[in-house]
């Protein structure tokens, strides 16, 4: 196995003035997008499907967005942006991502699922995977967890900011709506979330399922700053992020909602509720990473 | 037996008010929550002291165990206030996940727990809740017996790093703990020397042991009375070496014999010293409406329950 290099991050902190060009962060989402693929092969279980349509937020948070010291690890991050995946079955784009942004090994990528990994099925903090600040999996508790957080870093004159993605199914958990209603009553404004608007849940599109409805309404009938954008083009990706950090200053916390589509970049996956928590075999892999070259492959 | 006079009766949420409040002045990361119950749980001096430091969640629970999780980190010690019914079962995963899986420094204080909540009726009298916590790796399960103990098990358990359920209660029970009597978190305290027979007790029903000790000094039986104050990390040492000496043991408190003190002590015992065990708790029923002291007399938790069950387990011992 190769081990490239090129995408991982010096120890230093990443700043915003620091940061890659569109065409280089589209680079870093093909190879994450690979390492996708390749983890939830490699032992025929995982959830890639949400994972490929999250990859464009996390590479932008990560490599662009996002003030952060990969290592040493800290878990306080005093004095760094927080990211806190809630939909936490997405776990290969998360651990993709901190281990192309220098937070562990990317060799480490292929212990995924496997006994006495770092890398569990779900998030953990229980193994110290660097990165990891809670764990998540059984949905609905991230938004809490990142406010708890944002209302920490005010607390200790910490103006950085705080970062949380949800899945839209996830959206029917109770517990996101208490959230919904605290955070922006105790003007939490260094907080910024993430819906990953994909409208499929295990058992069909979200809307057979569990209507949602009108989510911009919701939110901001919650009192909440509302954003749309298309989450699977960071040409429009990142103005929003920008946009929702000036928003910030008006007090209150910014909801995102990301239209994306589930298994984004693989054509046999896209759009479907099928390949939510499915691994694809020898032969879907292979056409898969044709689908994903990059001009330097790096894989694991 | 030994006396143990008492000059008032307190409520150990009042201690817990107490001990946060001292919190409060000395260790400025110690931040509070409370979901719409800030009177029951005692915490207005708190508040009062540190609003900057103080977060009203609303009715929303399982909200506020996600919070405090979130606010571990960067630092704070975060304690969280409201009935222990809506501090456990309520939120069970909230705790499990993003409190206890992920070891976070959060103090989960519980009020009203047990029959002694009174008229508000099986609802709120949670009697779980101990077993709920205790099955939970990382955290430690603390259920102290006054105001005093309840004081400063609240200020112990902000050093102690980790996830903690402290539990305690609403009635006016007598406060015969020292106030300058340190909290040692898994320390039990020996309160009567005897040979007769162990009683282990926790919360509420330490004082009815010592009432039961002196019923049973009047009929010739020395017992020897333990506050098992933490119930998680248990006392292994010290409750194998006065079950060795009494050859039979009495387990005493306010909540199911499923999963509470009685049943950690039993386990340890079949482990390790096989030995005649009677467990006063309620047996597998939920409670009801009443005032404590009825209540507690009809479930079988009062003095006369754990003088019965002396004479039980003396009968079987070999």
């Amino acid at each position: 196995m190769s081990q490239d290099t090129s995408f991982a991050a010096s120890s230093e902190t990443h700043t915003p003035a620091a940061t890659k060009s569109v065409a280089e962060l589209k680079q870093i989402a093909a190879q994450v997008r690979r390492d996708i693929v390749r983890m939830v092969h490699a032992v025929n279980s995982g959830h890639p499907g949400g994972s490929l349509g999250c990859t464009d937020l996390l590479v932008a948070l990560y490599f662009k967005v996002m003030k952060h010291t990969p290592q040493p690890f800290d878990m306080d991050g005093i004095g760094q942006d927080l990211f806190f995946l809630s939909n936490g079955h997405i776990s290969p784009v998360f651990y993709s991502v901190l281990a192309r942004s220098g937070y562990f090994p990317v060799s480490e990528l292929a212990t995924f699922r496997k006994l006495n990994s770092r890398l569990q099925g779900h998030p953990a903090t229980h193994e110290h995977l660097p990165g990891i600040r809670v764990a998540s999996g059984s949905l609905g508790q991230g938004l809490s967890v990142a406010t708890g957080a944002a209302q920490a870093k005010k607390l200790n004159g910490d103006n950085s900011t705080v970062y949380v993605l949800m899945g839209d199914g996830e959206l029917q958990e109770g517990q996101v709506w208490e959230a919904a209603l605290y955070a922006p009553h105790h003007k939490v404004n260094n907080l910024i979330a993430f819906v990953d608007r994909n409208g499929q849940q295990i058992d069909g599109p979200t809307e057979k399922i569990g209507g949602l409805g009108d989510l911009r309404a919701k939110f901001e009938s919650f009192n909440w700053q509302v954003l749309e954008t298309d989450g699977n083009d960071l040409e429009k990706l990142l103005p929003t992020i920008e946009e929702a950090q000036g928003l910030l200053s008006n007090g209150r916390p910014v909801m995102v909602l990301m239209d994306t589509q589930m298994g984004f970049g693989v054509d046999f996956m896209m759009g479907s509720h099928k390949w939510h928590g499915v691994a694809p075999n020898n032969e879907q892999l292979e056409i898969a990473l044709q689908q994903l070259a990059v001009e330097k492959a790096g894989d694991y | 037996m030994k006396d143990f006079p008492y000059t008032e009766s307190k409520d150990t949420r009042s201690g817990f008010g107490a001990g946060l409040q001292e919190l409060g002045r000395t260790n400025p990361n110690v931040v509070a929550l409370c979901a719409d119950l800030i009177g029951s749980l005692k915490m207005d001096a708190f508040i009062k002291d540190n609003p900057e430091r103080f977060f009203q969640v609303g009715i929303a629970e399982a909200n506020m165990m996600g919070l405090a999780a979130g606010l571990t980190i960067g630092g704070k010690i975060p304690f969280t206030g409201t009935f222990a019914n809506f501090s456990t079962g309520r939120v069970y995963d909230q705790i499990r996940q993003s409190i206890a899986y992920s070891n976070k420094n959060v103090k989960i204080c519980a009020s009203h727990a047990g029959l002694t909540l009174g008229e508000d009726g099986a609802t709120h009298q949670i009697l779980e809740d101990i077993g709920l916590m205790k099955m939970l790796p990382h955290m430690t399960v603390i259920n102290p017996c006054d105001y005093n103990q309840t004081k400063a098990a609240t200020i112990a358990i902000a050093d102690y790093e980790g996830p903690v359920y402290l539990r305690f209660g609403r009635p006016v029970v007598p406060n015969f703990t020292p106030a300058d009597q340190p909290f040692e978190v898994g320390k039990g305290i020996v309160l009567n020397e005897g040979a007769d027979v162990s009683i282990f007790a926790t919360g509420h029903l330490v004082w009815k042991a010592i009432l039961a000790g002196k019923l049973l000094a009047e009929k010739g039986i020395n017992a020897e009375i333990i506050n098992i104050h933490t119930i998680k990390p248990l006392d292994a040492r010290l409750i194998l070496e006065s079950a060795r000496k009494t050859r039979c043991v009495v387990t005493a408190e306010e909540h199911q014999m499923n999963g509470g003190l009685g049943d950690s002590i039993a386990q340890l015992l079949a482990r390790e010293e096989p030995l005649p065990l009677e467990m006063v708790a309620v047996n597998d029923s939920f409670g009801e409406s009443g005032t404590p002291d009825q209540l507690m007399e009809k479930y079988g938790l009062n003095e006369q329950a754990i003088v019965a069950a002396v004479e039980k387990v003396m009968a079987r011992r070999k």
